[in-house]
């Protein structure tokens, strides 16, 4: 390792971890640049957008991407770009609060059952099975059309859903860790079972937890825009880049195929982004992979 | 017991229960220490050998209570620390440290050095300030011969003789009265054994250390023991002072640990004399009958299928054998 990368890793700071990651991981990298453009997006989108999310112009209909209207307007005269940077903004909303909700909930339950394993581990992991032979998408209707569609519910039915099935995961890397010898070694060394957990077992889990949260991310993204699709998501007129996808990207997609290929496109892109950028930080911040 | 014993161990047993089935029916059980006793005084280092499974891992996780004891006593610097609760292990753990086989596996490989040899005194609230706790690090670093500004490096940068070093300064943290060496030097190369097995010795002069050592290598334990236990299927099958078992062995196992040996020069490797121990050691579920070697001894009396040596002290030296009553 030289001697820049080793005052890069002290300084600790954001922005040289992330040059970093641009010229040894270059497609993490760019993953990562766009996802934080996503980001900035998401968060700035009132800020940003040329128009208003629900602005109608009835004299420009289904126009095709021009420079006024860089992804085009749809068939009520809505701007389809502005409406896209809205979109996001739900997205990243949705998307890092529901993946970070299933991904506490799979930790504590992952480590919890993996370490202590017994009874208790048999029972909640018996649960977790019932839980994961039923299909995503019907519990997803049920609960919702209990419930009511809203951004709350979604974030918490999408959060507990892939929360508990990645718990299985948690569980897992756990179980390796704890049968390492340093955990085996603390506990000769008269460390707390608390102790253990949080400076032996947690880091060691960290490269998986941090590929389950940004998978998740991209899961639950597309979970909401499948919801919105079925028209069971975020109710209109608030633009969910599924709902734009079903509304009018279904329906004028042969008059107006940017319709349904802006929100598409932008779906795609952010969550091949979101994955790439994961994979690309679990490797940079594994002590064993740096410098190569 | 005398005040000159760090430990003693009395009539040690650990029974592993053999469950079947769904339901985890219990149907049997293993006697993985069936009846050892020893005692460690104070500056020694007293050895434990034998066959892998035959029960000397097992024997010093007991006495660290990493493992459950199903009967007999431990005495750890004059308290009787069978029935101790995990909370009073807690304390008494800070007296006694474990170096382990594997220098690969027992260090987290997300830790810097510097934190790992801190550990336990962070763990145990001795941290002090961070003056005091960097200085301590770096004392113990070069304690056991590394540079202080290794310190901030990871373990996976270090060769399995440093590493060994590492967990030798980790132990050594709490200024512990027993080390237990599990097997310490059995995953490293030859020329790095040495060095280590003479850290450890050097250590005991400068520091005063008392070691539980374990090692199916006979050399090593040639060379760093005081005394001597052979274990064989969950017992102690000979012990003596260093010089006496390995010049005068009385137990025919002993006998043919110490024949196996290879010898270095050919010449003398050809003149060996002819294999004393016949067969697989015989599974822990089912051990034999009687002296649980004879099925393997090549000097077996009819008795010993029969009846169970008990241990006779002859000389310096302390045997269960019935050629020996």
């Amino acid at each position: 390792m030289s001697e820049v990368t080793l005052q890069a890793w002290r300084s600790n700071s954001l922005l040289a971890f992330h040059r970093k990651m641009l010229r040894d991981k270059p497609l993490g990298g760019i993953g990562g640049l766009i996802f934080a453009l996503f980001l900035f997006c998401g968060i700035f989108a009132d800020l940003i957008a040329p128009y208003g999310m629900n602005e109608t112009d009835m004299r420009r209909v289904l126009q095709a991407p021009s420079l006024a209207h860089w992804m085009g307007t749809d068939h009520i005269g809505r701007d389809v770009f502005s409406r896209i940077l809205h979109g996001a903004q739900l997205s990243v909303i949705i998307g890092f609060l529901a993946a970070g909700l299933a991904t506490i909930l799979s930790i504590v339950l992952g480590v919890l059952t993996g370490y202590f394993g017994g009874k208790a581990d048999m029972l909640i992991q018996r649960f977790v099975d019932a839980w994961m032979t039923f299909p995503d998408l019907v519990l997803l209707i049920v609960v919702v059309s209990i419930v009511g569609p809203g951004k709350g519910q979604i974030i918490i039915i999408l959060g507990c859903l892939y929360g508990i099935a990645g718990s299985r995961i948690i569980r897992g890397s756990t179980i390796a860790v704890r049968e390492n010898m340093y955990t085996h070694a603390a506990q000769s060394m008269g460390a707390t079972t608390l102790h253990i957990l949080w400076f032996h077992v947690l880091p060691n889990v960290m490269p998986v937890v941090i590929v389950l949260f940004t998978t998740r991310v991209g899961a639950v993204i597309l979970a909401e825009a499948g919801l919105s699709f079925l028209g069971l998501g975020i109710p209109p007129p608030v633009p969910s880049w599924g709902s734009m996808l079903s509304g009018g990207g279904r329906t004028y997609m042969y008059v107006g195929p940017w319709l349904a290929l802006a929100p598409g496109l932008a779906l795609t892109v952010v969550v091949y982004s979101i994955n790439v950028y994961g994979d690309a930080l679990r490797d940079m911040l594994d002590p064993r992979m740096r410098g190569r | 017991m005398s005040d000159n014993n760090i430990l003693e161990v009395k009539d040690l047993q650990v029974h592993f229960p053999v469950t079947e089935g769904l339901l985890k029916r219990r149907v049997g059980s293993i006697a993985a220490v069936n009846g050892v006793s020893f005692h460690i005084k104070r500056g020694e280092t007293f050895s434990l050998v034998g066959e892998s499974g035959c029960g000397k891992s097992t024997t010093a996780l007991s006495v660290l209570k990493m493992q459950s004891v199903t009967g007999g006593q431990i005495i750890f610097d004059g308290k009787d620390i069978t029935q101790h609760s995990p909370g009073q292990m807690r304390r008494i753990r800070q007296k006694m440290q474990m170096v382990y086989q594997d220098p690969f596996g027992s260090l987290n490989p997300r830790m810097k050095i510097g934190s790992i040899i801190g550990e336990p005194l962070r763990i145990h609230g001795l941290a002090g300030d961070k003056e005091q706790y960097h200085a301590r690090i770096a004392s113990l670093m070069k304690t056991v011969g590394l540079l202080k500004d290794m310190a901030e490096r990871y373990p996976h940068e270090f060769s399995g003789g440093q590493r060994q070093r590492i967990c030798i300064a980790r132990a050594l943290a709490l200024d512990p009265k027993l080390i237990i060496c599990d097997e310490p030097v059995s995953a490293l190369d030859v020329s790095i054994q040495a060095q280590v097995v003479n850290l450890l010795m050097d250590l005991q002069e400068r520091l005063g250390l008392t070691y539980l050592f374990i090692a199916h290598d006979l050399s090593v334990v040639r060379h760093i023991s005081n005394r001597v236990a052979v274990m064989y299927l969950g017992k102690i099958v000979e012990e003596a002072d260093r010089d006496t078992l390995f010049r005068t062995p009385k137990h025919p196992y002993t006998k043919a640990l110490l024949a196996a040996v290879p010898e270095a020069d050919p010449e003398l490797e050809a003149q060996r004399a002819e294999q004393l121990i016949i067969g697989e050691i015989p599974s822990l579920r089912s051990p034999p009958s009687g002296c649980t070697f004879h099925t393997r001894c090549s000097q077996a009396l009819p008795t010993c299928k029969q009846y169970e040596p008990s241990p006779r002290t002859d000389g310096s030296s302390t045997i269960a054998c019935h050629l020996y009553t």
